[in-house]
């Protein structure tokens, strides 16, 4: 079988000033092909696409032969590049949030892309505009023209952006890491789409991600990138089933295992809520009613035992966070929270703040929840200092290298400063923050769901070490299955505020009850751990 | 634990200090208006009607720090002695030495052995002329220089402490408390501050204490915007979550991680508050609301180049003095400004600051 080639790249390399982003990568992709591109987030995946089509900031070099469609693409004028980018080449980006105008409708940014290729206006782009959004099966075509992107979820935008990517019939579509910002639900869904619709049309799609499991299921061919370099190449079965590179086995190997550590017969129960809610009063509008109070959770109850992890799952917007902000009092919420023998939600001021060295919080984002000011040691010891106003200044040095050593990070690590360090160790020195104090319970939002999924699978095993070592209570936040499979002894699956179903980990993912969860597990595809 | 040298600034504090290193024309501005404003902090040693030092029958005298009255140099009266006084003057050369400052004219020291009529062209004797009441501007220039940016330092510092304070409480809270704030501070700015000083100036004589006072009543308002905004901005910032889960107490936890944030946006203002001030101490002296006459003033010499056309040194002197002074306190800005814009990196090319960016292996491959 012969297919036509359509975009090839030859010995493509790209640097910025002094470092090497991409050296050396060929690649190519035939017509009515998908082909991955997956590697570890700064192995150069992104780079490559962006600079084989010109489109990096000034200051970064690319060298070597890029053709499309017979065209030589080192040759073009920025007449020509126009021309091509968003007529003949499509693009779909990771941010669904930041890539649409949020001061036009969605009519107006679709019509804008039909102009300026086709010359279509009136109505005879609305009417294109209309089919794209069918193609996109997005519901209530003739609402969402009028509509703002912040009307929109995020499933929805990243349908827009498809539909703007598609608009002008393009013979390439390229799709960098399309529905990392997604559900995986609604992953899934986008996918199919993309699929569909280069079935349709026989376009050409370059896949950018990091999630192999989407990989296998949607590429034709795939290439591993590690640090700017082609590791390996090959059919998907090929690749995912006879890895040659041994960098490829590790990344197909990186899928969290094990299971949390048997927990004794009947430990004590260390938090537990009766009817706990949250909601946030909406603004009363002028001289109107005020509108009933936005639910984020519904009034539900909550056990957690010592020793024992609880994981929460849902997808965004489900008020996972807010329930555990709320439990750790963070949040105003309703309803009663016993912690050990208190009660917390009587507590308030000094008192709650003296309690709170009991149950400390990890985030979600590495980047964002160390100070890029202070150096590693004052932010490890900053609880320290204040819940232990006695200790001096030995005994304080003292803590703080045991407990950097405790979360395997280097002892000369407390003299540097976070910028130094990578997502995976910020996350390290964010545990060993909360650690330090030696609370009881530790709830940690989303750890993991920033990192690659190797950093994942060490922290994990760290994370059960360190509970299997102090007894510490875990209220383990996360949309992945795959990562809370491996830690929680208990599962609540939430929708919506509402808790759709809770159990025994394994008899949830094994059996599951609703129909949501079913979807859920569907979609996360754990049979291939 | 052996613990490694900890560098004393933040990565971030040395790479803005080398940015700022490297705008020559800020960082060379930083150098002449620190030194200008140290030479007149000396201004009596270089302008004086008094000696420095001097002996008189073998005795020490240090004029500069001690009003001595006539007598004690054989005079007749008990009042301060005038070493530029022609008796004065010969008594103690006769019966001793006096070491003069290079300028032997303090700013209110009225010239009367000028020969031809007052204002006077530049000399040897007057190094930039005289003003109409026969006064060195020489020496004018420089008091009234350091009297203006001492009066603009005290001014930012005070708005600054107001401004943070008050911003910084509004912004942390939030809600109820930013509500009220914030129409209390819409409220008060309408007041109009340059009618309040005029006002103020036909009920008091007023005095740089007075001027100050009520400036700082208005100036702080500027800033607590920008801080507002800021605060607001990093309360809800991860790490500041985190403090606040960790049960730091508010003051803690805003002195520590939320105010550095809110200095930036302070500082890059400092320099706009400082030319602020320093033009509004002189539009007041100009329009002759500002300080008591006879206090050195940068705008009583430019209402006085505008009253003596025919004496342009006057003018022009007024001129090259503020116009220098208020562009070096501009390059300075342009330059912090740049310093604490986190898009600037790019272009400031130069040596990788000392402890070079290791992200260190991942133990992975």
């Amino acid at each position: 079988m012969s297919r036509q080639r359509l975009f090839e790249l030859r010995r493509l390399s790209v640097r910025f000033g002094d470092s090497v982003a991409v050296s050396n990568l060929d690649l190519h992709i035939d017509r009515g092909e998908t082909v991955a591109v997956v590697g570890e987030s700064g192995s150069g995946k992104s780079v490559s696409a962006l600079g084989a089509l010109g489109l990096l900031p000034p200051g970064s070099q690319v060298d070597g032969e890029r053709t499309f469609d017979g065209q030589n693409l080192a040759q073009l004028s920025p007449r020509q590049w126009n021309a091509l980018r968003g007529g003949r080449i499509g693009f779909v980006f990771q941010e669904p949030m930041t890539s649409l105008n949020p001061l036009h409708t969605i009519g107006k940014q679709l019509a804008e892309t039909l102009r300026l290729h086709q010359g279509l206006r009136g109505e005879a782009a609305r009417k294109r505009c209309r089919e794209l959004l069918a193609q996109v099966k997005l519901p209530r075509i003739d609402e969402l023209l009028a509509a703002w992107p912040h009307q929109l979820s995020g499933g929805q935008r990243q349908r827009v952006m498809i539909a703007m990517a598609i608009a002008n019939d393009p013979q390439l579509l390229i799709a960098d890491e399309p529905t990392t910002a997604l559900d995986v639900t609604v992953q899934q869904a986008i996918l199919a789409l993309l699929d569909d619709l280069r079935r349709r049309h026989g376009m050409g799609v370059l896949l950018i991600s990091h999630d192999l499991n989407l990989v296998r299921r949607h590429a034709d061919r795939v290439v591993v990138m590690h640090d700017g370099t082609l590791v390996e190449t090959g059919t998907t079965q090929a690749v995912f089933e006879t890895p040659r590179a041994a960098y490829t086995r590790k990344l197909l190997d990186a899928i969290p295992e094990g299971r949390p550590a048997r927990l004794p017969s009947a430990p004590e129960p260390l938090l537990a809520a009766e009817r706990l809610g949250v909601s946030f009063a909406r603004p009363k509008p002028f001289l109107r009613p005020r509108p009933p109070a936005f639910v984020a959770v519904e009034p539900l109850a909550l056990q957690l035992r010592r020793g024992e992890t609880l994981g929460i799952v849902g997808e965004s917007g489900s008020g996972k966070s807010t329930l555990a902000s709320a439990l750790i009092r963070l949040v105003p919420a309703e309803g009663e929270i016993r912690f050990g023998e208190r009660r917390l939600d009587k507590l308030s001021g000094n008192a709650l703040r003296r309690e709170r060295r009991q149950f400390q919080i990890v985030f979600q984002d590495p980047y964002g929840s160390l100070s890029p000011r202070m150096p590693v040691a004052d932010i490890v010891s900053e609880g320290l200092r204040f819940h232990h106003p006695e200790l001096d200044e030995d005994a304080i040095t003292q803590r703080v290298a045991e407990t950097l050593a405790e979360v395997d990070l280097p002892a000369d690590c407390g003299a540097r400063y976070p910028h130094e360090f990578s997502g995976g160790q910020r996350q390290r020195i964010a545990i060993a923050r909360a650690l330090i104090l030696k609370p009881r319970l530790l709830v940690l939002d989303e750890p993991t769901s920033a990192l690659d999924r190797t950093v994942q699978k060490q922290l994990i095993e760290l994370l059960r070490t360190v509970q299997a070592r102090h007894d510490i209570s875990y209220l383990f936040i996360s949309h992945d299955l795959a990562v809370v499979r491996a830690m929680a002894h208990r599962l609540m699956v939430l929708k919506e505020g509402r808790i759709v179903e809770q159990g025994d980990c394994d008899t949830v993912l094994t059996t599951p009850q609703s129909d949501y969860t079913r979807a859920l597990i569907a979609a996360a595809d754990l049979s291939l751990a | 634990m052996q613990r490694t040298q900890r560098p004393r600034l933040s990565p971030i504090t040395r790479r803005r200090l080398q940015v700022f290193r490297d705008n020559r024309r800020a960082y060379w501005s930083l150098w002449i208006f620190g030194l200008l404003f140290v030479v007149s902090l000396g201004a009596e040693l270089i302008a004086n009607d008094k000696p420095i030092v001097m002996q008189y029958q073998d005795q020490w005298y240090a004029p500069l720090l001690v009003d001595y009255p006539e007598t004690e140099f054989d005079g007749f009266l008990p009042t301060t002695a005038d070493y530029h006084d022609p008796f004065v003057y010969e008594q103690i050369e006769r019966h001793g030495w006096m070491l003069w400052p290079p300028v032997p004219f303090s700013y209110q020291t009225l010239d009367r052995d000028i020969q031809g009529p007052v204002p006077s062209p530049p000399s040897t004797r007057h190094w930039f002329g005289t003003d109409d009441q026969g006064r060195d501007v020489f020496a004018r220039v420089l008091y009234g220089f350091r009297l203006s940016v001492a009066f603009a330092l005290a001014l930012t510092a005070g708005s600054i402490v107001l401004g943070v304070v008050i911003g910084g409480v509004q912004g942390y809270y939030g809600g109820k408390i930013d509500l009220l704030g914030q129409r209390l501070i819409e409220i008060w700015s309408g007041l109009p501050m340059l009618f309040l000083l005029i006002i103020l100036a036909s009920l008091v004589e007023p005095n740089i204490w007075w001027l100050l006072g009520i400036m700082l009543l208005f100036s702080w308002l500027g800033l607590v915007d920008i801080v507002r905004a800021e605060f607001l901005r990093a309360r809800n910032l991860e790490y500041v979550r985190a403090a606040r889960a960790m049960g730091l107490p508010s003051h803690l936890i805003m002195r520590r991680h939320v105010l550095p944030n809110a200095m930036v946006a302070t500082l890059t203002f400092i320099p706009f508050l400082f030319t602020g001030a320093i033009t509004t101490l002189t539009a007041l002296d100009f329009l002759g609301f500002g300080l008591p006459p006879g206090s050195p003033s940068l705008g009583e010499l430019v209402a006085q180049g505008k009253n003596n056309l025919q004496a342009p040194w006057l003018g022009i002197t007024a001129f090259v003095s503020l116009s220098v002074m208020l562009s070096l306190l501009v390059f300075i800005g342009e330059g912090l400004r740049d310093a604490f814009d986190p898009r600037h990196i790019v272009s400031a090319a130069s040596p990788r600051p000392a402890q070079p960016h290791t992200p260190v292996q991942e133990s992975l491959p």
